[in-house]
Order: structure tokens, then sequence, then C-alpha cells
């Protein structure tokens, strides 16, 4: 076998090698791309997964290799502005119209299309990600107000291939069913944990004048400081349910329970 | 979204100066209301000012009273500890409002001018008096349950939507302005206007006029206040009436009240008659429900609202008890 340049590891060099083995060179030579992380989801659907979990899930945590985007043609763009600012952990320089959202600009530019776009009108959240440390909606902020500002988006959550701890209570407390909402409400949950160590009130907070931190947040704190999240699928009690083991880093019965 | 020039203010005049030259020029402070507009094509300018790297936000202590910057975010501002121990109903109001990511966004002064929430004004094809002066008011006969109750004109019948600004409303708040002559302040019941023969006129700023702070009096409402909100659902949604209210007490005797009401006009509703009524009255439920009733009393409602009147009856009581309560 070749070098391997991505350095899977070997639960993940299994699961390939056994699943999807017309792809284990591509993978090795080139990185893990959307095609492949579609067609892994295509199999984690149809269960096929079940005996694969390590790989699966160190899989499930890489970074998809975004899509090569080739630059925009020059009179495709109107009154361009350079914004250049940090995603993740490198920096991107780019040209945009500007009226080009954040949003946009992270799919549509950068290739990172794990934000999500629902309403493009500031009523949903999914389009939710991190800006110099706070919970932002990127379908309301202009691509050219974050020249030298930091973005943290859901492919920036993950450590190499280890999860960030609010992807893990996700997938254990099952806190969605399609998934669409679930790149929002985990960049939303992330950026609140830090609110909640900061002592930040809500509108459901019993004493608003006296100041406690760092908080620890019932379920109504929860519901209620997540409201900027919808989901349609109403994953909610189990979205709450996660956020919670997450905060306390204490086990947290789940909600649902396998039958046969 | 109509193409427009980009441009970062780095200072205040800068802003001021390139916004006077531009009658399309628009700020932008955190985008949540003017970006929403744009792109349904419902506000049109064909150049931005960038006012957010201003320094236009510090939360201070004057020797009147507070002062808010108004570029600083509305999740700042809530969580300020000056806020918090002094003006706890300016807290709750804020933190009503919107969404933790809206409020992380949202300007203190972009607050104060978001615009209706009317559905027909954001709906390009109907017609609406405040969009485009003239065209007639859909609401007025078409379906008007979110709409106001008082103050309104056949030429508009919609409500201010703000939350933040019925606390600054009962706070007695004032705004201050910076336009390319000079600073000047304006109260904050002459700052929001009534629909009248104007709807598209939201408020007394002149083009070019950039807010630069909000500042609030002292008061002894403090330890007796409260925000409460009715909406149709529990958190990230519009009011349909909400009611701010401020005691000043010696004993059980009421020296002084702050009430306003929001959901029901084109401006925050400062509920004057009802403050009127409750001076020197001892604070009993009786005088709660004579005070509510006296402010109702002047209401009118449309076809689709007629409940915003009892609502707004009891969200007052309702109000002054959580008040009263502390
Ligand atoms: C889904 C959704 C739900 C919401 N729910 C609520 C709610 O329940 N309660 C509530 O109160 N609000 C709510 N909001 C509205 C939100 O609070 C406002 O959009 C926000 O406060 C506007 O502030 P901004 O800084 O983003 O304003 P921008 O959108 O930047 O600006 C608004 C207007 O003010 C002008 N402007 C901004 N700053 C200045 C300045 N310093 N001087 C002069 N002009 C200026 C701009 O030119 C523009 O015309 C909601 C918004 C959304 C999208
Ligand atoms: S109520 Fe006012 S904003 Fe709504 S359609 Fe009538 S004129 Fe327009
Ligand atoms: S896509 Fe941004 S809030 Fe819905
Ligand atoms: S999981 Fe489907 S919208 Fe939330």
């Amino acid at each position: 076998m070749k070098q391997n340049k991505t350095q899977l590891t070997p639960d993940e060099l299994k699961l390939f090698g056994d699943l999807m083995p017309e792809e284990l060179e591509e993978v090795i030579q080139s990185g893990f791309n959307r095609r492949h992380f579609v067609k892994l989801m295509g199999l984690a659907t149809a269960g096929l997964l079940a005996s694969y979990t390590l790989g699966a899930t160190q899989l499930f945590a890489r970074p998809v290799a975004p899509d090569e985007i080739p630059d925009l043609l020059p009179e495709a763009i109107e009154n361009g502005v350079n914004v250049t600012f940090k995603v993740n952990s490198g920096t991107r320089s780019v040209l945009v119209d500007s009226r080009m959202t954040l949003l946009d600009t992270l799919r549509e530019r950068i290739g990172l299309t794990g934000t999500k776009k629902g309403c493009d009108h500031g009523q949903c959240g999914a389009c939710t990600v991190i800006v110099n440390g706070e919970r932002v909606l990127s379908c309301l902020t202009l691509a050219a107000t974050c020249q030298g500002k930091s973005v943290l988006t859901i492919e920036g959550l993950a450590k190499g291939n280890e999860l960030h701890p609010m992807q893990t209570t996700f997938l254990k407390h099952d806190g969605f069913q399609c998934g669409f909402c679930t790149p929002g409400q985990i960049c939303s949950a992330v950026a609140l944990m830090k609110e909640a160590k900061e002592g930040q009130a809500s509108f459901v907070t019993k004493n608003i004048s006296a100041e406690a931190k760092p908080l620890m947040l019932s379920d109504e704190e929860i519901s209620e400081r997540m409201s900027g999240n919808i989901c349609r699928c109403g994953a909610y009690p189990n979205i709450v349910a996660a956020i919670k083991e997450a905060q306390t880093g204490k086990d947290v019965p789940q909600t649902w329970l396998f039958t046969d | 979204m109509k193409p427009f020039k980009f441009i970062s203010a780095t200072s205040q005049e800068q802003a001021v100066t390139m916004l006077s030259k531009n009658a399309e020029a628009a700020y932008l402070g955190g985008g949540t209301n003017l970006l929403d507009l744009m792109k349904e094509h419902v506000a049109l300018p064909n150049e931005l000012i960038d006012i957010g790297n201003l320094k236009l936000k510090e939360i201070k202590a004057t020797t009147g009273g507070y002062s808010l910057g108004a570029l600083a975010k509305n999740t700042d501002t809530a969580n300020h500890p000056l806020v918090r121990s002094n003006l706890p109903m300016l807290s709750k109001s804020i933190l009503a409002g919107a969404s933790a990511q809206i409020r992380n966004m949202a300007t203190n002064g972009g607050n104060l001018l978001q615009r209706t929430r009317c559905s027909y004004f954001y709906d390009i094809s109907m017609p609406c008096n405040k969009r485009v002066p003239g065209s007639g008011c859909a609401a007025l006969e078409g379906f008007n349950r979110m709409h106001a109750i008082f103050g309104w004109s056949e030429h508009c019948v919609a409500v201010y939507p703000s939350d933040m600004a019925v606390a600054l409303a009962a706070l007695n708040a004032t705004v201050k302005v910076q336009n390319s002559k000079a600073e000047r302040t304006i109260a904050f019941r002459d700052f929001h206007l009534l629909p009248g023969n104007h709807p598209e006129r939201d408020n007394s700023l002149t083009h070019g006029e950039l807010i630069t702070a909000i500042e609030i009096p002292k008061n002894n409402f403090s330890t007796h206040s409260a925000y409460v909100k009715v909406r149709d659902r529990n958190s990230y949604a519009f009011a349909l009436i909400s009611v701010a209210a401020g005691l000043h007490l010696s004993g059980n005797i009421i020296q002084s009240a702050g009430i306003a009401m929001g959901g029901v006009a084109h401006k925050p509703w400062r509920a004057l008659k009802a403050e009127e009524f409750l001076k020197g009255k001892v604070a009993t439920t009786a005088n709660f429900t004579e005070a509510a009733e006296i402010e109702m009393a002047g209401a009118k409602a449309l076809s689709h609202n007629k409940f915003k009147i009892e609502m707004g009856k009891r969200t007052l009581i309702n109000a002054l008890e959580m008040a009263l309560k502390g």
C-alpha cells in the first residue's frame, strides 16, 4: 500500500477497506471529501456501520476537505471588498461582493457547508456560528464586516479525531433527527457554555440584580437560552439533555430507549 | 439585494459626513433589521456606512444617571452590572427580545430604529403607506391581529416592535444624537412618532443624524420594577402586549410610577394616565385595576385585535403586581 498521506487511523482504514474499498486509495492520497462523507452517511442510515463504531466516529469527526472553489470572475462581483479573517484554524482572504453574507461566503466561497441556510432572515438559527467568541447569525452578518475577526464553525469544533464534548453529548442523546438544525444548535450550545460561565442573565433568570457565576443551567434556562435555534424535527428534549450533560459533565439519563 | 457601496467608518465625524452627503446611504449597526429589510427590497440603500468599529460602546454612570453607548450590544447592555442592579427592568426588556444570537449582534441605537414587523410592510406586492407613501394601508382592512389599539390613524395601524424601548420609555430616557453641525438631545416621548398623515416617518431623526448614546436619569424604581411580555410562544416572538412598570414606594404609598406599553401603538406607549392616577395612592390590586381601566379606556380596536384591550388591562395589572412584589 502507498504512503498513508491522510493519516487514517487503523480503525478508519479497516472501515474503508471493508465498506468502501474503491474509495480507499483516493482518501489516502487526497483526503476525506464531501462525497466520501455523503457515502458514509448512506451506510450509517442503512445500519452498516454498527461493527465499525470507532472508525465511524473518528471519520465523522474528520474535517471534510473543502471542495475546490474556483475564484469568481471579477465581473461577477459588484462593489468588491477584500476581507481577511480567521476561519477555524486557518486564515482566509476573500474578495466578496459587498452584499455577500458571512453564511454564503462560508458555504459558497470557502467550501464550509456545515453551516446551514434555513430561513436566511434571522428566524431559525440554523446559520449560527461563533464570531470572536459570541454566537451570531451568519445570514444577517455581511462578510465585509468580518475583517480581522475570528469565525468558528461546526467544522472547527473537533480536535483532530476527537469530537468536541458538545458533539459527543448530542450524539449520545440523539439531539437531532434530520440534522439540518444541528450545526447551528451545537455552535449555539458551545457559546452558551461560555455565557453561563460568565454569569450572563436570561429572561427567565429569577433575580436579575443578583449576579452569580458560573451558572448551572436548569432545563428552563436551557430552553429559554436556546430559543433562537428552531428544530423542525422537535428534538428539543434530547437537545436539552445533551447540553445538560455537556455542562455538568455528569451522566444525564437518555430520554429514549431502544425497544424491540 | 440592490448593490451598494460598503464603507467602514473610522470616526463618528466621518460617518456623519458621509451619510449626510448621500440621501440614499444608511448606517449599518448590527444589521439584524436593516439586512433583513434589504433582502426583501424594502430598504434600498446604495451605500452602507458600517459604524460597528466606532467607539460608542461604553456603558457608564453619569452625574444624573446612566449612559448607554449607541453601539454597545444589547447583550452587553442587559448584562452590565450597572444595568442589572440599577435598571433591572431594562435588562429584562432586552432579554425578552429576539434570541441570544440576535442580541449579541444588535446595537442599542439600531434597536431603537428597528422598523415595524407589519407583514404588509415586508411584502412589496402589497400597498403600504409606510413603505410607499400614498399607496394605502393593507392592514387597515386586512389581517390586523398584531396591530395597534392606541394612537393609530387611517394611514397606518402598525405597532413599533422594540421591547427595550418600552422600558426606556418608562424610565424617561433621552436620546443623544449627532448631526453634521451639532449634537442634540431628544426626550424619549418625542423620539418615536405616531403615524398621523406621515407613517413613512418612524421617528424625529433627520437624515444623517447618528445616535451616540441613550441617557437614563436616576430613579427609585430598581427594587420595584417588572417587564412582562405576552406573546404567541414563550420565547423568540414579538409582543402581543408588553408592559414595563416601575414603582417608587414609601411604605405602601406610591410616590411615583413609570409605566409604558409595547405592542399597542406606533411608538412605545407611555401610560401617563395610569401613572397620574397611581401617584399618592396605596399600592393595592384595586388601585392597579382602576389605573389599568383608566389607561385602556382610550384604546380603539381594529377588526382582529379587540382581545388586546382586555389583555392590555390584565398585563398592566400583572406588571404592577410584579413590580410591587419586587
Ligand atoms: C427573528 C427576529 C426576532 C426579533 N425579535 C425581537 C423581539 O422580540 N423584540 C425586539 O425588541 N426586537 C426583536 N428583533 C429585532 C432586533 O432587536 C433588532 O433587529 C435589533 O435591535 C436592531 O439592531 P441592529 O444594531 O442590528 O440594527 P441595524 O439593522 O443595523 O439598523 C437598524 C436601523 O437603524 C439604523 N442605525 C443603526 N444604528 C444607528 C445609529 N447609531 N444612529 C443612527 N442610525 C442607526 C440603521 O441605518 C437602520 O436603519 C428581532 C429580530 C429578528 C430578526
Ligand atoms: S399598518 Fe402601516 S406598515 Fe402596515 S400596511 Fe398599513 S401603512 Fe403599512
Ligand atoms: S438561516 Fe440564519 S437564522 Fe435562519
Ligand atoms: S433535527 Fe431536523 S430540524 Fe432539528
